[in-house]
């Protein structure tokens, strides 16, 4: 019995998702008096995979098909499941990001496995059952859910686990081949198309973000946006009118139709916080807002506020972030 | 072409959320049930194309009897027909089950679905169906094109996207901005009454994981508000006091 993780790489690093990934996997393999190894997808270098030590994994498995580089839901749900069968591995455990979910759910048909997604915590053993705590109602709420059976599946909600640091620990990196055939390949995209993202940083994985709303006016304003952003090293997102009118690219804009971040700095700009707004971010472990209007319901679900004009406060604001620098 | 549409039954977006005093189920007094957002473009994409190469567009819901208000309201925005699997909804994997016995048997060549079913947003059944059925899912899909039996899909990944190429037939699961949901019109609602909505008992195992407890998130502390002419005051304290800069 061991416990298998899947860890995403992306220009031969680690995915920061992915190290919380390793984290999680390791102390439950600690819970459980067991190990965790890794699994490699994506564009990974032994260096960094090595580094995994840190986070309490032992040993690396990693296919060097140059195939795998790009996401393709038929080999890397193959790969996966060879992984799991060579390691014995009675939990698997994966990040609920585009990947992790769409492989997490086909491997539990394949291996017959219970799976949760959107998972916040490490699981509890009640009363001989295994319970995890997960994200539902779109953020709105939680619940303990029981994973039955055998073998389960753990997908892991972004920022919900802190990276381990034990320094110097290695892992070691072991080849690994599942035998993949081109029709384990059928689904492998045409092209990717990566997005220009503003400073470089992915808003998903992003641990601080400025987000503009309708207050902002026009998308000739958003350098106050941008620049803000980029004085504190964070992503820029925006509300779902701001991406209806094309003033941002859709991929910007979060919330219940949009997408969930939960980064530990969420500022809010012009954003009224209307409820499936809120939805989108209220995981965030600090939120500020800045509005006009002292009734604007985001106050209620704000860490920090600053009741004024956008184009008076975001300048202040990125001079003290610069001072501070 | 026949389409397959798979439609979940969800509280309304401004629905606020509240749970039975065992906390083991949602109160679902005063809360007005509706179609996943998500599976509103699922469903208006399938009619798109139904109206483009023709064929037949059929939803699906996994739910008791009080769904079909909401199944009804699919017809009216276009559906054909419907079928309804008689039984609660209690895991993914029992839904995905019962979207996979009922494709298998009417032979679709497009399953669409939403993205995530807004209540448990498991973002999971697209992947069970695809792997029960033995074909590929795509998921999440911001664009779906078809042309003959191959299909071209714009899938979207952390940070970009990927355009992606499958034959029929296939899972694919979808969000905005595929295209503009419909909302049902008078001659819609009126000829929705008389389409055919089939009522089916659920086969397969039983669920694999079950709901122990809800509970809400923790409260917030009240805002600390900083005035807007000391705004810089704000970066010292999110750097001394919250510690996130
Ligand atoms: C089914 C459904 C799904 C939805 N999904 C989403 C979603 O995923 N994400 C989302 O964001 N919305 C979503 N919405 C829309 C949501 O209900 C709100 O309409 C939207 O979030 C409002 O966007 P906003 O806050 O930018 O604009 P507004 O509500 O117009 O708010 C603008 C705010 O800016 C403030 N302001 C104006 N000028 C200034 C200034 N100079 N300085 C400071 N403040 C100023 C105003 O006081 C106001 O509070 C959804 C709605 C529905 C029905
Ligand atoms: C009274 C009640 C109690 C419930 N209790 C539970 C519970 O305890 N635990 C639990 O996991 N679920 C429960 N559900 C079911 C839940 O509504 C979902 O149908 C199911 O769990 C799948 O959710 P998901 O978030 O994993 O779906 P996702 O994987 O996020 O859904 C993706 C897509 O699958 C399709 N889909 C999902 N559900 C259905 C459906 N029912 N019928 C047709 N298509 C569907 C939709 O197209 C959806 O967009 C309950 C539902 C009701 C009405």
């Amino acid at each position: 019995m061991s416990v298998l993780v899947v860890v995403e790489c992306d220009n031969g690093e680690v995915k920061k998702s992915s190290l919380e990934v390793a984290s999680y996997g390791s102390q439950v393999a600690q819970m459980l008096g067991t190990t965790a190894t890794a699994v490699a997808v994506g564009e990974a270098t032994e260096a960094n995979l090595a580094t995994l030590g840190e986070q309490g994994i032992s040993k690396v498995l990693h296919d060097n098909d140059s195939r795998l580089k790009d996401f393709v839901n038929g080999a890397y749900t193959k790969l996966i499941a060879a992984a799991a069968q060579q390691e014995s591995a009675q939990i698997i455990v994966l990040a609920n990001s585009n990947i992790g979910a769409a492989v997490g759910s086909r491997l539990s048909v394949r291996l017959q496995a219970s799976l949760a997604t959107n998972v916040v915590e490490l699981p509890k053993m009640d009363g001989g059952q295994f319970v995890v705590k997960r994200g539902a109602f779109s953020g709105k709420a939680f619940s303990d859910v029981i994973l039955s059976g055998e073998r389960k599946i753990i997908a892991v909600k972004k920022n919900s686990m802190e990276p381990l640091h034990n320094a110097g620990q290695t892992a070691t990196v072991e080849q690994f081949s599942a035998q993949l055939t081109d029709a384990d390949f059928a689904d492998a995209p045409k092209q990717v198309i990566m997005q220009e993202q503003a400073g470089g940083i992915l808003l998903p994985e992003a641990d601080k973000v400025v987000s503009g709303g309708r207050g902002m006016k026009g998308p000739e304003n958003w350098n106050l946006i941008e620049d803000l952003a980029k004085a504190l090293g964070a992503a820029t997102a925006c509300s779902k009118p701001v991406s209806d009118v094309d003033w941002r690219p859709h991929h910007e804009h979060v919330g219940q139709t949009g997408i969930t971040v939960s980064p530990n700095l969420y500022i809010a700009c012009g954003i009224s916080g209307a409820i499936q707004h809120l939805a989108g971010v209220n995981s965030s472990k600090v939120i500020v807002v800045i509005n006009k209007d002292p009734e604007a319901p985001f106050f209620k679900a704000a860490d920090y506020g600053i009741v004024g004009d956008v184009f008076d406060v975001l300048p202040k604001l990125t001079q003290a972030v610069k001072e501070l620098n | 072409m026949k389409f397959l549409v798979c439609i979940s039954n969800v509280p309304d977006t401004t629905t606020k959320i509240t749970f039975t005093p065992d906390n083991k189920e949602l109160n679902k007094a005063g809360v007005q049930f509706v179609i996943n957002p998500w599976d509103e473009y699922a469903l208006t994409r399938a009619i798109e194309l139904k109206e483009k190469l023709g064929g037949n567009v059929t939803v699906l819901n996994v739910g008791e009897a009080d769904t079909e208000p909401n199944i009804r309201k699919a017809l009216a925005i276009g559906a054909d027909d419907a079928i309804r699997v008689n039984a609660k909804p209690t895991d993914a994997f029992f839904v995905a089950q019962q979207i996979a016995a009922a494709a298998k048997e009417g032979g679709y060549d497009i399953i669409l679905m939403g993205k995530e079913s807004i209540d448990y947003n498991g973002f999971q059944v697209h992947g069970m169906v695809g792997e029960l059925l033995g074909i590929p899912t795509v998921a999440p899909a911001i664009k779906l094109d078809v042309e003959g039996n191959t299909a071209t899909l714009e899938r979207e990944i952390e940070g970009g996207k990927e355009i992606v190429e499958v034959a029929t037939p296939f899972v694919v699961s979808c969000q905005e901005p595929m295209c503009e949901p419909r909302i049902p019109n008078m001659r819609g609602i009126m000829t929705a009454r008389t389409k055919p909505l089939k009522v089916v008992e659920p086969t397969g195992e039983a669920a694999r994981t079950q709901v122990t407890a809800f509970a809400l998130p923790p409260k917030k502390q009240g805002v600390k508000l900083i005035p807007a002419e000391s705004a810089g005051d704000l970066i010292k304290l999110l750097r001394n006091e919250a510690k996130v800069i």
